[in-house]
């Protein structure tokens, strides 16, 4: 109980730090000062308490986009161990479940944007699934070096204590599904170069534009599963990166979270230096990351 | 067929009306026809309401000859219809559109003639399209083109748009992703500033003519302070020239360095786009320096200008520009460096060259298909005729081809402040203007930092302003970005929209 209630403290309460962190790091690299840290809390806290626009053309499934969008990062975050705070819930192929757990959010929130019947949001919401497909396939490959590596098929496991070992045993393997994981962080959070969070350019955005019809609590909603999903997912490749644990819980979700936060401070370091793709490169690039993803698993059967 | 011998004049030139021949349109037509086929561009065309009772309408081109230095000028007279010249010159078309709305006058046989800015017709009674005179026609409401078939959808963007921009409405043609075709309705913010200008100039006049586009202060007062110039007979002195050009430059080099940084920010390349933004400021500030405001407003005034600049100043402004150069240069050189970027840039929006000489495109967007287009270079006035010799053009059409253009004139025009700043002479700062001639044709040609800024003026018998045409070099490059976008992705549009950088209220007008 203990666990699950350490497990939620961490994932509600440290995850909008993430977009603080990035966002601060960015305005270092433009000489600004920028938002504070805690500017996503205030953020989210503000849209709780804002009344809502819905437009008359939506149905119900305009409303549940955002919900789906709030509970599954946080179904999925419970079969995610975050350092040495094992998964709470955990079971034999829990990896399909918690990618298609995903898949259901995104079904919604394309739904959701779909419901308006804006041209722009039914564009973003063809990007978005098509991205999401080539995305996809990478993670499977990336979980199968795991699973095989672990000897499991559970999250918890293959992010678990077997990750010492296995960087000793496949390291090689181990830095592709790395590089993949951390591309699929970037392109399911909608970061540069994929997507760029920031812009006002309802032409060129992909999960932005989705959501711009939604306002007041749907909107916070919508900001804190995305800062959820980026810490759920993020805490995979942070897993990857620190496997070691002491066995000192308080030391070892010390050292999570620092990971956590220079993850995001990679990120921000990323969409500082880089100009977004053209959209037309985006799915090579995933196929690229697919291809990666399955020579990892080649080099691990060889 | 009539051989051409136009009245010519030279920028900043006026002419006496009636040395301006009246041809038969047919004449007109073939020598316009003839002048384009020459390398020649319509630098603008207008009706003017001919004198005394008659219904009919005077017709008046003036295509500038660049090679020559100078612009010739064709008259002719039209009735109710003429037939159109754009399906032989499409560079026309943009300006038998605003006559047939502005005079009510139809262009048969014009292939996409559509209002411009959704106003009713200066004349009462009379509409091209026929709709009803006694309610304000209303913004955007024409029929667009459409494209029809399996997996084709129309998007409409605009006129409120979700960046802090002007108003504009974009009709995109998409089959997926790929843009077939682009219509762009403009006309939100037309204000009537030619139609104010009738029987002018007035009091008011000068403060809206440095808001036609609040980015071309200097351009556009400028230009008008040329034709009333030309048209008193006023010789502005030395010094005053010089401040002018130091001003037009400042405008230039706060603009291309915002707009660099705006293509930054376009594809989320953070570092030059944060640069720039403040860059710009500290240009925009040495504006200020010189006449207390960002934009320049209050600077150029007929006659001369309204602020002195001693040599103490200049000093120190050409010190505070050493150090805002290095910057600019450095916040350049990591956006043209960085391969995500030139990636995002090659390629994207290319008009070819040949599209651009037929739709007369000015200014960056033709000096980047390899059109050389300058009036500084062309049809210098004041400093720029010893001073200025660096004409740029770039080769490939490109998006990139625009940023390039953008920043090699960002180093042109630093080196052309320097050398004002270092020779700037003794003297007035300011002459008086005199009355304006009776029956007088003048033409003013500003190299804004879009582009050429054209200002004509055609005066009656008693001194006072007959017709005043403007035409910002947005009036022609519209029709350059909607070419560009074609077989383009459509989540390209605001990257190529952002290196055209074209000014909706200097179209409106």
């Amino acid at each position: 109980m203990l666990q699950l209630f350490l497990h939620l403290l961490l994932l509600l309460g440290l995850s909008p730090l993430l977009p603080g962190v990035i966002g601060k790091t960015k305005a270092l690299f433009a000489g600004r000062t920028g938002p504070p840290f805690l500017q996503s809390y205030y953020d989210i806290w503000k849209l709780f308490g804002k009344g809502l626009v819905i437009s008359r053309t939506t149905t119900w499934v305009f409303r549940a986009g955002p919900v789906l969008g709030l509970v599954v990062p946080v179904l999925a975050a419970l079969m995610v161990p975050f350092g040495s705070i094992g998964a709470p819930l955990s079971f034999t192929g829990d990896l399909i479940f918690f990618v298609y757990l995903f898949g259901l959010a995104r079904f919604f929130t394309a739904s959701a944007a779909m419901d308006t019947g804006s041209s722009f949001e039914g564009m973003g919401a063809a990007r978005e699934v098509t991205f999401a497909c080539l995305a996809e396939p990478t993670v499977f490959f990336s979980f199968i070096v795991l699973a095989r590596l672990s000897g499991s098929l559970s999250l918890d496991a293959m992010f678990g204590q077997a990750l010492n070992t296995a960087w000793q045993s496949a390291g090689p393997s181990l830095i592709l599904v790395v590089a993949c994981l951390f591309v699929v962080v970037l392109v399911e959070n909608c970061r540069i170069p994929f997507d760029d969070p920031n812009t006002h350019l309802e032409l060129t955005m992909i999960h932005e534009v989705m959501v711009l019809d939604h306002s007041g609590p749907d909107l916070g909603m919508i900001l804190y599963g995305a800062a959820m999903k980026l810490f759920v997912l993020g805490a995979l490749v942070v897993r990857l990166v620190f496997p070691g644990s002491t066995g000192n819980v308080l030391f070892d979700t010390l050292l999570f979270s620092g990971g956590m936060l220079l993850l995001a401070v990679v990120i921000g370091v990323v969409e500082s230096t880089m100009a977004r793709l053209r959209l037309l490169r985006v799915p090579q690039l995933l196929v690229g990351t697919l291809l990666l993803s399955f020579f990892s698993l080649i080099l691990l059967l060889r | 067929m009539k051989t051409l011998n136009p009245q010519l004049l030279k920028n900043g030139e006026a002419i006496a009306l009636e040395l301006v021949d009246t041809l038969d349109f047919d004449d007109f037509r073939d020598c316009l026809l003839e002048e384009v086929r020459k390398q020649g561009r319509v630098a603008a065309c207008f009706g003017v309401s001919a004198a005394g009772e008659s219904s009919e309408l005077e017709l008046f081109a003036l295509v500038a000859r660049d090679r020559n230095a100078c612009v010739a000028v064709y008259r002719t007279r039209v009735g109710e219809r003429f037939p159109s010249l754009t399906p032989s010159c499409p560079q026309m078309h943009l300006f038998e559109r605003e006559i047939a709305e502005q005079y009510g006058v139809v262009p048969e046989g014009h292939p996409w003639l559509k209002p411009l800015r959704f106003h009713n017709a200066w004349r009462p009674g009379v509409d091209a399209w026929g709709r009803p005179a006694d309610q304000h026609p209303r913004s955007g409401e024409m029929e667009f083109y459409q494209v029809e078939g399996e997996g084709v959808h129309e998007v409409a963007v605009g006129p409120v748009h979700a960046g802090i921009i002007e108003p504009g409405h974009f009709r995109f043609q998409c089959y997926g992703e790929k843009v077939m075709h682009l219509e762009i309705s403009l006309g939100y913010q037309h204000r009537g500033i030619e139609r104010m200008l009738l029987n002018g100039p007035h009091p008011a006049t000068m403060a809206q003519m440095e808001t036609i586009a609040g980015d071309t202060t200097i351009g556009h007062g400028l230009a008008y302070c040329q034709v009333l110039e030309a048209l008193s007979g006023c010789e502005v002195p030395a010094k005053a020239q010089s401040i002018r050009a130091l001003a037009l430059e400042l405008e230039r080099l706060a603009n291309h360095v915002g707009d660099i940084g705006a293509l930054a920010g376009d594809v989320g390349f953070l570092p030059t786009f944060s640069y720039c933004g403040r860059l710009r400021g500290d240009y925009l500030n040495l504006t200020a320096a010189l006449c207390g405001s960002r934009f320049g407003r209050g600077l150029v005034r007929p006659g001369g200008v309204g602020f002195d600049l001693d040599p103490v100043l200049a000093g120190e402004m050409l010190a505070r520009l050493k150090g805002i150069e290095g910057n600019t240069i450095g916040a350049m050189e990591i956006f043209f460096d960085a391969p995500s970027v030139l990636s995002r840039f090659e390629g994207r929006g290319r008009l070819s060259r040949s599209v651009a000489e037929d739709l007369g495109l000015v200014g960056v967007a033709a000096k980047a298909c390899a059109v050389p287009r300058d009036s500084r270079f062309f049809h210098p006035t004041g400093v720029y005729r010893h001073l200025f010799d660096d004409l740029i053009t770039e080769e490939t059409g490109d998006a990139m081809a625009r940023a390039k253009v953008r920043s090699r004139e960002i180093t042109v025009s630093i080196e052309l402040l320097r050398r004002i700043g270092t020779s700037l002479p003794e003297g007035p700062i300011r002459a008086p203007v005199g009355p304006l001639k009776a029956d007088a044709l003048a033409i003013a040609l500003v190299e804004g930092w879009r582009g050429e800024v054209v200002h004509v003026a055609l005066t009656g018998g008693d001194g006072r302003l007959r017709r005043y045409k403007i035409v910002d070099p947005s009036f022609h490059n519209w029709s350059g970005l909607a070419m560009a976008m074609r077989d383009e992705q459509i989540s390209d549009f605001p990257l190529c929209n952002k290196s055209f950088n074209l000014s909706y209220c200097g179209f409106d007008l």
